[in-house]
């Protein structure tokens, strides 16, 4: 298609528009943090990474909160028995912990769990929608 | 106790089970989403049918009886099995569902894009689902000899002939609503009675089990209560190793995985294994209580090897009369829903994979399906009579300590490390396997060995567990040219929140 009229510009102007022919190619895409994702390029990779990272590291301190405080009791009786022969209002502290106490526990740390992780991946979503 | 009324507890139990089974799938959501469109079981249903499944035999009576017999260190069982699901949760739950799997077998060759990974896999799942039957079996014939006096075998023929019904009857999917139900048949069973039975200790003034001059099975009160003095000559490793094979294990059942499916997503998947986490530690509160109070009002049990029968006998034995014959029959009913829930899931897990992956590709269909669910069902049940000396709850251990040595490996790995090849997994998991299986086999034996050697194969998670993860780790290290091709795109499904809008790769519906 050659330029028509209109499109030439006013002479004298010294101001050359420069412009390719109006094809009806799509509008050039942008190269969205998705894109990179799925084309597995460098960067992709890298947001992988970082989610799977922040992940784990929770997961792995999780793991550690339970490690120590749950199943670190059994060194706690074995090294100080004193400790597993205590009770508490008549109940043994044992007893109180393995079978009342751990329970609340576990399930409060399940939940900030499951907060945090839904954190890491709302800040994910954020970052990769954004870009 | 009351014989007939034990007898009509479970034969209630059994018929309401059979009836759910047959008319109530037509009704009600069914776990298999495949054919059916909307995957929108609510969390607090789904939790509760996982629950009722995952509360089996071993929970509710094994658990009462290890206490009575063997004090505190038991305790770790019931928090295991609870700190368990918490691991799940951390390190499986979301992308286990992102995985789009329905099976273990299916998550490793999805993963690993493998058929003999697959193959292997399916062979453990069958092995572990035995393994797990077998006490099952068990238990209902304790339970059903305690309350009617008949020979062991006839309870687990008994539970394995109502479960094949329920399975010939279309009852190919364990029904959500079923299994919800159970959960909450099996709390009130043991919650309902222990109201009474603590009223009745407090007017009885209110000893205390802890008290040094109340003596059990030869075992004074304040060493019973004592952690770390168990009957083990080496309490303090067998604590760690019970850890370690319940705190695994529970992600290498195959009635587990099965169920994560139903979520819609993720999130939802690790919300509903929250709400689990909670009916758990609900459940779990009321067993020890029970082993409490049987060292004061069933001691005999101990010495007659019937500890398992503590929650079945303490009712009629604190309560005289009607109501404690009535109290005791409720719990036996509860008991029976434990069975039937937990064999069902387990079989309809186990044939499921040996109708598709074991039996080859010749044989397709729902009788297939059926031969494979008669196959899992017999195996587990001739060989009942080897874990009989075993006890319950140490029998469900074992099946723990095999998951925990050959899928906890996998799942971990095959979920945060990208560098596992087919080869690795193959090799870490027949290492979990055959140390494992020898320690099992062992076990069921009876070989009552001492010391050293008997605490490692009594209690052998402690080192399988790490060797099995060695294994898998060096394997996959020395075989770096076999990554599966889609790796990146596999850790993309498995990772990525579903709101964003990546290319996951073939999805399943």
């Amino acid at each position: 298609m050659t330029p028509s009229e209109a499109d030439r510009p006013p002479p004298g102007s010294g101001r050359v528009r420069v412009t390719g022919p109006r094809t009806s190619a799509s509008p050039s895409r942008r190269v969205t943090a998705a894109s990179e994702i799925d084309a597995q390029s460098p960067i992709g990779e890298i947001f992988i990474a970082s989610l799977l990272r922040a992940q784990l590291r929770l997961a792995v301190i999780v793991l550690v909160a339970i490690g120590v405080l749950v199943a670190g009791l059994p060194l706690l009786f074995s090294l100080f028995p004193d400790v597993g022969s205590a009770s508490i209002l008549g109940m043994p502290l044992p007893w109180l912990l393995l079978g009342f106490a751990v329970y609340p526990l576990l399930v409060g740390i399940g939940w900030l769990y499951v907060r945090a992780a839904e954190r890491n991946e709302r800040d994910f979503t954020d970052v990769v929608e954004r870009s | 106790m009351n014989a007939q009324a034990g007898l009509v507890a479970v034969l209630v139990v059994s018929v309401a089970t059979l009836a759910i089974g047959a008319y109530g799938w037509r009704f009600s959501r069914t776990t298999s989403d495949f054919f059916v469109a909307s995957r929108s079981v609510r969390p607090g249903l789904n939790a509760s049918a996982i629950g009722g499944e995952y509360l089996s035999a071993a929970s509710f009576l094994g658990v009462a009886g290890l206490v009575l017999a063997f004090g505190t260190d038991m305790l770790w069982y019931p928090v295991g099995w609870t700190a368990g699901y918490l691991v799940l949760l951390v390190l499986v739950a979301a992308p286990l569902r992102r995985s789009g799997a329905y099976t273990l077998p299916d998550f490793a060759e999805g993963r690993l894009e493998s058929a003999r990974v697959r193959r292997l896999s399916s062979l453990l799942v069958v092995g572990v689902g035995w393994l797990y039957l077998m006490p099952q079996f068990q238990g209902a014939g304790l339970s059903l000899g305690t309350v009617v006096g008949t020979q062991p075998w006839v309870g687990g023929v008994l539970v394995a002939a109502v479960v094949l019904v329920n399975v010939f009857f279309g009852g190919m999917r364990s029904i959500t609503l079923v299994q919800a139900f159970q959960y909450w048949l099996k709390l009130t069973a043991l919650l309902f009675p222990v109201i009474f039975l603590l009223l009745v200790w407090a007017g009885d003034g209110a000893t205390s089990p802890a008290d040094a001059a109340v003596s059990a099975g030869g075992v004074p009160g304040d060493l019973w209560v004592s952690p770390l003095e168990s009957a083990d000559e080496h309490p303090l490793y067998s604590t760690y190793s019970i850890i370690v094979a319940t705190f695994l294990g529970t992600m290498g059942l195959p009635h587990v995985v099965v169920r994560f499916y139903t979520n819609p997503d993720g999130r939802a998947a690790r919300r509903t294994t929250l709400v689990v986490l909670g009916l758990l530690g609900l459940f779990y509160l009321l067993p020890p209580v029970y082993g409490a109070l049987g060292r004061l009002y069933a001691p005999d049990l101990i010495a007659s090897g019937r500890a398992d029968a503590v929650v079945l006998e303490l009712p009629s034995r604190m309560i005289a009369g009607l109501g404690g014959d009535l109290l005791s029959a409720l719990t036996t009913a509860g008991a029976f829903a434990a069975f039937l829930s937990t064999s069902s899931g387990l079989t309809i897990a186990v044939a499921g994979v040996l109708s598709q992956d074991v039996m080859g590709r010749r044989f397709r269909g729902v009788r297939t399906f059926q031969a494979a669910a008669v196959v899992a069902v017999v195996v587990p049940l001739s060989l009942t009579t080897l874990s009989d000396g075993v006890g319950v709850a140490r029998a469900v251990g074992l099946a723990f300590a095999v998951a925990a040595s050959t899928f906890c490996p996998l799942l971990v790995l095959g979920i945060w490390w990208r560098k596992l090849t087919d080869v690795g997994a193959i090799t870490g998991m027949m290492v979990g396997a055959s140390l494992s299986g020898v320690a099992v086999i062992d076990t069921l034996l009876q070989s009552e060995r001492n010391g050293w050697t008997g605490a490692l194969l009594a209690q052998p998670a402690a080192w399988t567990v790490p060797a099995a993860f060695a294994a898998m780790v060096l394997a996959s290290l020395a075989t770096q040219g076999r990554l599966p091709a889609n790796v990146t795109r596999t850790m993309v499904r498995l990772h990525t929140p579903e709101a964003v809008g990546v290319d996951r790769g073939p999805t399943r519906p």
